[in-house]
């Protein structure tokens, strides 16, 4: 819906942005920022996790290929991590990741990592606010319409069915 | 089988179909490795459509009635409109469909082509190799006029979908190819009318590390090593030296034929029970695996060692990923935009 009213508005592209937080610190830094009654930009759809290292790489491709235009992952500072060192998991599955996004086209930088601590609530309404500065400038993703086909799919598939009537039949 | 008088052949045996599209012919022959036994398949199964063995016409299928055919294992996936209107000529007129092999299930090698376009398949294909021979730089056309009327060639889709893309599928049998007994169990389960759950994996619901006789300790790597790079030690799990194997997580079903004679699983079974992208998953533990918390060493063993991500995470299922297919580009590959692109111009 608010997509439409984007649109029939023809203001400037607003990036969909989702963003993974871990319970323990950016998530409550990001509880912080509201009961502080910062600002940041409305564009984030926070997802609570456990711990960042709980993000599975699936959850970022289905971000993607459902019509996110970035995805963030925020966690813990490294050796900060509630349960101990998942977040180190987090960094090296982060980096290979946004290398074989890249391998794909999505843009490195519609992949982010931010570490922000639970007191760090304006710090990571920056990093907010950065991020969809960021991915306002890469334009929008809109994956699904990378898979698909051209209209004259469906005349062909029946031209065969034409094709088969007439040319094959015997006549008796 | 009561409607077998609609086609002229009725001899009271169920009717078994099967179907090749975009795929290598590897399945064909898994099929023929069952051996002997295939006998016993046409002992009890009329076999009234596979090109590649028998004849048969595709007219014929088209004369038949909905659901005749009992067993339809298709192979391949749908790169042009001639597969998609076959599978769904097979999809009407069998009333089980299989996907047989890697290819149909999750789009195989045919679908790493999803890292280009068809601009880019056919100016390789029938421009850039060093035996095509093509001054005249003549591409295949969806539509070509001859004296006689229009020819018509099938429409080459920009993107490589699996049968399940397509159609709906009744059971997956994974392998590239499958396995000769897991598709002799199949066969068996059919006549036999003990079938699982609809849309389910014909396998097991475990990982070839299952099946791996591997010493396992802990996985902990300073480097990714290319499989020319080393020879491996014969008695230690292959990821803990290093070498990328896929068995963590790959289903289960053949054995762990590769990692026992020193090579690493490529993936060819495909995802493991559950498992949504299968790339993501394996991504997820190689990544774990890096002994580093230094971002910058990360990146560095993770670009050293692993030259082509996708190629690696996806071998067998970029089809069948949550992505499908790289970007595709508004130029043409070349760097040209538009105009360029569409003069090779099957469909804009």
């Amino acid at each position: 819906m608010s997509e439409n009213r984007v649109a029939n508005l023809g203001s400037k592209f607003e990036p969909k942005l989702v963003a993974f937080m871990c319970n323990w610190c950016s998530y409550t830094a990001s509880d912080l920022a509201g009961t502080a009654r910062l600002h940041y930009a409305p564009n984030v759809r926070i997802i609570r996790v456990m711990c960042s290292g709980r993000v599975d790489p699936t959850f970022v491709l289905k971000a993607f290929a459902l019509g996110a235009d970035g995805v963030m992952i925020a966690g813990c500072h490294p050796g900060d991590c509630h349960y101990l060192e998942q977040n180190y998991k987090t960094m090296r599955r982060y980096a290979l990741l946004r290398y074989t996004l890249a391998e794909l086209g999505i843009e490195e930088d519609r992949l982010r990592l931010v570490w922000a601590s639970a007191a760090e609530g304006p710090q990571l309404a920056e990093a907010i606010n950065d991020f969809v500065e960021r991915v306002r400038q890469l334009g929008p993703l809109r994956w699904s319409i990378n898979w698909q086909e051209d209209g004259q799919r469906e005349k062909a598939i029946e031209q065969i069915a034409h094709e088969h009537a007439e040319a094959l039949e015997v006549p008796v | 089988m009561s409607q077998t008088h609609a086609h002229g052949r009725s001899s009271g045996k169920p009717k078994l179909a099967l179907y090749w599209a975009a795929s290598c012919g590897g399945c064909e022959i898994a099929v023929l490795a069952i051996d002997e036994k295939i006998l016993t398949v046409a002992e009890h199964f009329d076999v009234v459509f596979w090109p590649c063995a028998v004849d048969g016409k595709v007219r014929d299928i088209e004369k038949m009635a909905d659901g005749e055919i009992r067993l339809c294992l298709f192979n391949g996936g749908i790169r042009t409109s001639e597969q998609e209107y076959m599978a769904r000529l097979l999809r009407r007129k069998s009333q089980v469909l299989v996907a047989f092999g890697s290819c149909a299930q999750e789009g195989c090698i045919p679908g790493l082509a999803n890292l280009s376009n068809r601009e880019e398949i056919f100016r390789t294909v029938y421009r850039d190799t060093l035996s095509t021979d093509n001054p005249q730089g003549i591409y295949p056309q969806p539509e070509t006029a001859v004296p006689e009327g229009k020819l018509h060639l099938p429409i080459f889709y920009d993107t490589l979908k699996t049968l399940g893309q397509t159609v709906e599928v009744d059971y997956y049998l994974p392998g590239c190819p499958p396995e000769a007994e897991n598709i002799w169990e199949a066969l068996v389960a059919v006549l036999e009318g003990r079938l699982p759950e609809r849309g389910s994996v014909i396998g097991k619901n475990t990982t070839v590390c299952d099946e791996c006789p591997r010493i396992r300790e802990e996985k902990k790597i300073k480097r990714f090593k290319r499989i020319w790079e080393v020879i491996p030690d014969q008695e230690h799990c292959l990821l803990e030296q290093g070498i990328i194997c896929c068995g963590i997580a790959t289903r289960a079903g053949c054995g762990a034929k590769c990692p026992q004679v020193n090579s690493p699983c490529i993936g060819c079974h495909g995802p493991n029970e559950g498992v949504e992208d299968f790339g993501g998953r394996l991504l997820s533990a190689l990544a774990s695996m890096i002994d580093s918390n230094d971002p910058n060493e990360i990146e560095r063993i993770i670009r050293e060692g692993i030259p082509d991500p996708v190629g690696t995470l996806y071998r067998f299922n970029l089809a069948s990923s949550l992505l499908r297919r790289s970007r595709r580009a508004a130029t043409d590959g070349n760097g040209q935009k538009g105009a360029a692109a569409s003069k090779l111009g099957a469909v804009s």
